[in-house]
């Protein structure tokens, strides 16, 4: 994962190769060629196959940790930890007054609910920066959005709502992709009616009564959309995936997941039953060793072939931004004859010059992905998930899918706001709305991430990702990041473990179509302020700033070849 | 004394080697060489570990073939072709085209199509738009929720209570955020699909008794204390649930609270209890199956319900004590990693809560009508009736089972397609044969 210092860019010697060849120069780094000749030579047989697999140039990069970052880190939470026992001793001894409810007095003697050091992380640093997360919001999630004002006496132990309302804050934290959180407009209408004329519940499961007429229509939109034969909608996206990984792999069979798949992968991948196997993140060589080692040796102890082998991977991972290595996937699925089930919960709508997802990205065959499975929640502004596929996959799953035997289906309000939104995209509707917003997206996309490589910081994840992780490393600095962003009226998402690794907290930027060039500079002005203040300016590599480009149209074409 | 003799024995040897004969030495001599060369050979394994060459290894890849993705499924099976509805799915509806009267869907309080559930989700459309766009950490916390949580605590008379986006993610998320790995659940033979799911995510132990049985369940708990006796260190971090329905989906029968409760305090066991079928249906408040016992509300840890059914809107949620469900806030999956209820459906919600509190009425006259129909159905040749005479939603059995469950279920489809002809909608109770651990017997639903 972590590069050699001095690269920041892509980390395949033929990606130096290709970018000279074409005469490319990717932040002013170019690779010497005798360097990459010698790296090329002992991986001849793996690059030449994949180099001409991609289409366009993949830049993704990770840089390392400063050392004395990494170092000043673990200082601090060092001392947070002992702070930590400090004031437990305290609060056990009754000298601090205990915040955190307590057992009844009748159930004293019951075995204890929870581990004391299971929740000794959640006592004492979580509660400590609470007040970056869980802020309630009074109005439609776009760009701008109100956020209910909350104060805590207690040092965040209770929150009390002042009844202010903080309002227009630039909105940095929602998944709003291509803007379509907004209620007005044609589906914020289309919804309207649908809610007068269906209502608002279902009331019963798809196979039994639950199946409206709207659904059915969804499907086949959905399927045309994806360009695949079939496809079949859920009413929750984390359950698409917890319910329908285990109709399709059993015991026997064997998955192999990336290591920072989403929680509702792993949930459906333990559900299964399957052995689970865990190859590095976005790294096909590890990929190729497991899928060869299945192969040769079998089940484990018996040596029985693997009934299937399922590969579990993500479009966009939200907490990286960075994008699957798709073509390489593909061309490893078909020599091994594996089956790829891919997760586009952030990609679809928000990748690709019809945005049709990953796929649409690269440039691939969407029938080359067995499983191919969203969600509507980010890019469509609705909920629910979708599964498309071949037709026997979806007719499979439409008899022995958990969620369609047991789980409610989707409310009709929701559904028409999708089939409002996705006609929007595809140009269905006779406007060309959809297709500015696309076009909207990536350029904002480019200019943000530019910006903010220029002021300094270290920015993970590829360049055309939507999702912009910014490392803060220190816990300190995690709590600080968000309350000076929202004083001064910018929404943003700080994540610190356990959703990341431990040293690597980091402040995260969704970016939306809604975005203009104005909000985005705002917010630029004051993360660069914050920057400074703060020293997050951790970056070695300030790349060498290009011509300062005006902000046109044609920049997104420019690059897709 | 002593060195006089080691040193007549060093002689002695010195002299026993001279006086040995030749073939003596020689023998030794080579004895002792090849020892020297055991020792230093190379030690070879007693296993041969086949070590397949690069070639060998390619045909292998070469010759694997996987299964197909998915078995084929034949054309006539039941599940394949859903019933598709037209219009609302109230108490009219149209199936396949066929207007018939709803006895299919969990609308028990008839609240689908009422005015102002739609006023007000229409209100809250107009407000926040349909989707939230994160999840409750990220900006995806709105009033409503806040609203919504703050108002189901208040009138089931808990402290706290917590939404969930989708009604099947409550259960299976709420059970695994408190039992893991090495815990002990006791949960009955007949619990829905969605509870055997969360057991299945927890990893803890499970124990099965018989369904409504509370002699069996009081055996299980007398095992497991003398298991306890055996290892009381492993008994302190050992922790018990019964997981329990209100009133069961698959049968139609209410579980015997007070005596669970009783057994509670015996053997130090903590109660989940499921309430979806019976949350605004049992209790002269709608209050659920504590209200109808009469039992207080402390006394049930978790108390979860979705809000698919009475209520009319989408989602669930778990009340209880803050102290319970506080933890559910950071290690619920469901909760924390799926996006939140879009605002609508909340609103929609509160509205119904709204509707329930001002009416109590209702629940008299849900009760009168499931007993006129229980008792209007009790004499059909051929068919029993499986469930309470106050559950709205029951189950019609064959008495005799020809045998064979395929040919039962054909049986069912027919009685059931003819009764659409007829104007009545009725559906065939859905299972998925190969998962649920104990099957009950086909039968239609009639909720």
């Amino acid at each position: 994962m972590r590069t050699e210092p001095g690269g920041c860019c892509c980390r395949r010697p033929v990606r130096a190769n290709d970018c000279v060849a074409n005469g490319e120069v990717r932040n002013g780094y170019v690779r010497s060629s005798a360097a990459t000749a010698a790296a090329a030579a002992s991986q001849i047989h793996h690059v030449t196959q994949n180099g001409g697999l991609y289409k366009r140039p993949f830049n993704e990069g990770f840089e390392e940790t400063p050392m004395l970052v990494a170092v000043l880190t673990y200082v601090g939470y060092g001392v947070l930890t002992l702070f930590g026992y400090l004031r437990d001793f305290l609060r056990h001894w009754r000298i601090e007054k205990c915040h955190h409810a307590t057992e009844r007095e009748e159930q004293k003697d019951f075995v204890s609910l929870y581990q004391d050091f299971e929740n000794f992380y959640t006592r004492n640093l979580y509660m400590r920066i609470r007040d970056n997360w869980n802020r309630p919001i009074c109005s439609v999630p776009g760009a701008r959005v109100d956020i209910m004002e909350r104060q805590s006496h207690d040092y965040n132990w209770s929150f009390k709502y002042t009844g202010n309302v903080i309002k227009d804050v630039i909105n940095m934290g929602s998944y709003n992709y291509l803007g379509f959180a907004r209620n007005t407009g044609p589906c914020q209408e289309a919804a309207a009616k649908v809610l007068e004329e269906y209502g608002v519940g279902v009331c019963s499961t798809r196979q039994e009564i639950g199946n409206l007429d709207k659904h059915e229509e969804l499907e086949k939109l959905v399927a045309s959309f994806l360009g695949v034969e079939a496809a079949m909608t859920y009413g929750m996206g984390f359950a698409t995936n917890s319910m329908n990984i285990p109709a399709l792999v059993s015991k026997g069979c064997l998955i192999l997941s990336d290591e920072l798949n989403h929680a509702s992968l792993v949930l459906g991948a333990r559900l299964s039953g399957a052995t689970i196997r865990v190859f590095k993140h976005n790294n096909m060589q590890s990929l190729e060793k497991l899928l060869k080692d299945a192969i040769v040796y079998g089940q484990p102890r018996t040596r029985r072939p693997w009934k299937k082998i399922l590969i579990l991977v993500e479009g966009i991972y939200s907490m990286e931004g960075s994008i699957v290595r798709l073509p390489e996937v593909i061309a490893l699925k078909k020599k091994y004859k594996a089956y790829l089930y891919l997760d586009e919960a952030h990609s679809i709508g928000a990748l690709g010059p019809t945005g049709r997802g990953v796929v649409d990205y690269f440039g691939l065959d969407p029938e080359d992905v067995d499983i191919m499975m969203g969600t509507f929640t980010k890019s469509f502004g609705a909920s629910g998930g979708y599964i498309g596929g071949k037709k026997e996959l979806i007719d499979y799953l439409r008899t022995h899918s958990h969620s369609a035997v047991y789980a409610t289906s989707p409310s009709p309000p929701v559904v028409e706001q999708i089939v409002t939104s996705m006609k929007c995209i595809m140009g269905q509707d006779g406007t060309t709305l959809g297709k500015e917003c696309i076009q909207q997206l990536a350029e904002n996309v480019r200019y943000f991430r530019r910006r903010l490589k220029n002021m300094g910081f270290i920015i993970y994840g590829n360049e055309d990702s939507p999702v912009v992780p910014l490392m803060l490393y220190m816990p300190a600095k995690i709590g600080a990041f968000g309350r000076e962003m929202l004083k001064r009226n910018i929404g943003v998402v700080v994540v610190g473990f356990p959703a990341t690794p431990i040293i690597e907290s980091r402040a995260r930027f969704c970016l939306s179509a809604a975005h203009t060039k104005e909000m985005l500079d705002t917010a630029l002005k004051e993360i660069d302020e914050v920057g400074d203040l703060l020293h997050l300016k951790y970056s070695r590599h300030r790349s060498v700033p290009l011509l300062d480009r005006p902000f046109d149209e044609t920049t997104y074409e420019e690059t897709e070849d | 004394m002593a060195t006089v003799a080691e040193q007549w024995v060093l002689v002695e040897m010195v002299q026993a080697l001279y006086e040995a004969p030749a073939y003596h030495l020689i023998l030794e001599g080579i004895l002792i060489l090849w020892i020297i060369r055991l020792l230093f050979s190379k030690t070879y394994k007693l296993q041969e570990r086949s070590d397949l060459t690069v070639k060998e290894k390619e045909e292998l890849i070469e010759e694997w073939q996987p299964e197909p993705l998915v078995p084929p499924v034949s054309k006539d099976h039941p599940a394949l072709n859903y019933n598709i509805v037209s219009g609302p799915p109230s108490h009219n509806i149209v199936v396949n085209g066929k207007e018939c009267i709803n006895f299919a869907s969990f609308n028990f309080l008839g609240l689908l199509d009422n005015p102002r559930l739609k006023a007000a989700a229409l209100a809250s459309l107009k407000k926040c738009g349909v989707g939230t766009c994160g999840p409750r950490g990220f900006y995806g916390t709105f009033d409503v929720h806040l609203d919504l949580e703050d108002r189901l605590a208040k009138f089931m008379k808990t402290e706290e209570a917590i939404i969930y986006s989708y009604g099947f993610a409550t259960i299976a998320s709420a059970i695994p955020a408190y039992s893991k790995r090495g815990d002990i659940v006791f949960v009955d033979k007949a619990a829905c699909f969605a509870i055997q799911k969360g057991l299945q995510a927890s990893r803890s132990d499970i124990k099965l008794f018989n369904h409504n049985d509370m002699d069996d369940l009081q055996r299980l708990l007398k095992e497991q204390e003398i298991e306890d006796q055996k290892n009381p260190r492993k008994a302190r971090v050992t922790r018990r649930f019964i997981v329990v329905e209100g009133l069961y989906m698959n049968t139609g029968t209410i579980c015997p609270l007070p005596e669970l409760v009783k057994l509670k305090y015996r053997y130090k066991a903590r109660i989940f209890l499921e309430e979806s079928l019976s949350f605004g249906v049992l209790g002269e408040h709608g209050r659920g199956v504590t209200e109808h016992f009469g039992i207080d509300i402390d006394d049930i840890d978790l108390i979860s319900a979705n809000m698919e059914n009475s209520l009319a809107s989408i989602g669930g949620f778990c009340c209880g004590r803050s102290f319970v469900i506080d933890h559910q806030r950071l290690s619920g999956q469901g909760y924390c990693f799926s996006a939140s209820l879009p605002p609508l459906l909340a609103a929609a919600a509160i509205e119904a809560l709204n509707i329930m509190e001002e009416n109590p009425g209702i629940f008299a006259v849900l009760k009168e009508k499931c007993k006129r129909i229980h008792k209007a159905l009790q004499g059909i040749s051929g068919l029993k009736v499986v469930g309470e005479s106050i559950s709205p939603a029951f189950h019609l059995q064959l008495e005799e089972s020809t045998g064979c469950r395929e040919r039962d279920v054909k049986l069912l489809q027919e009685i059931v397609t003819q009764c659409m002809d007829r104007g009545i909608a009725l559906t065939l109770a859905r299972y998925l044969e190969k998962e649920e651990k104990y099957l009950p017997p086909p039968s239609p639903q009639t909720p």
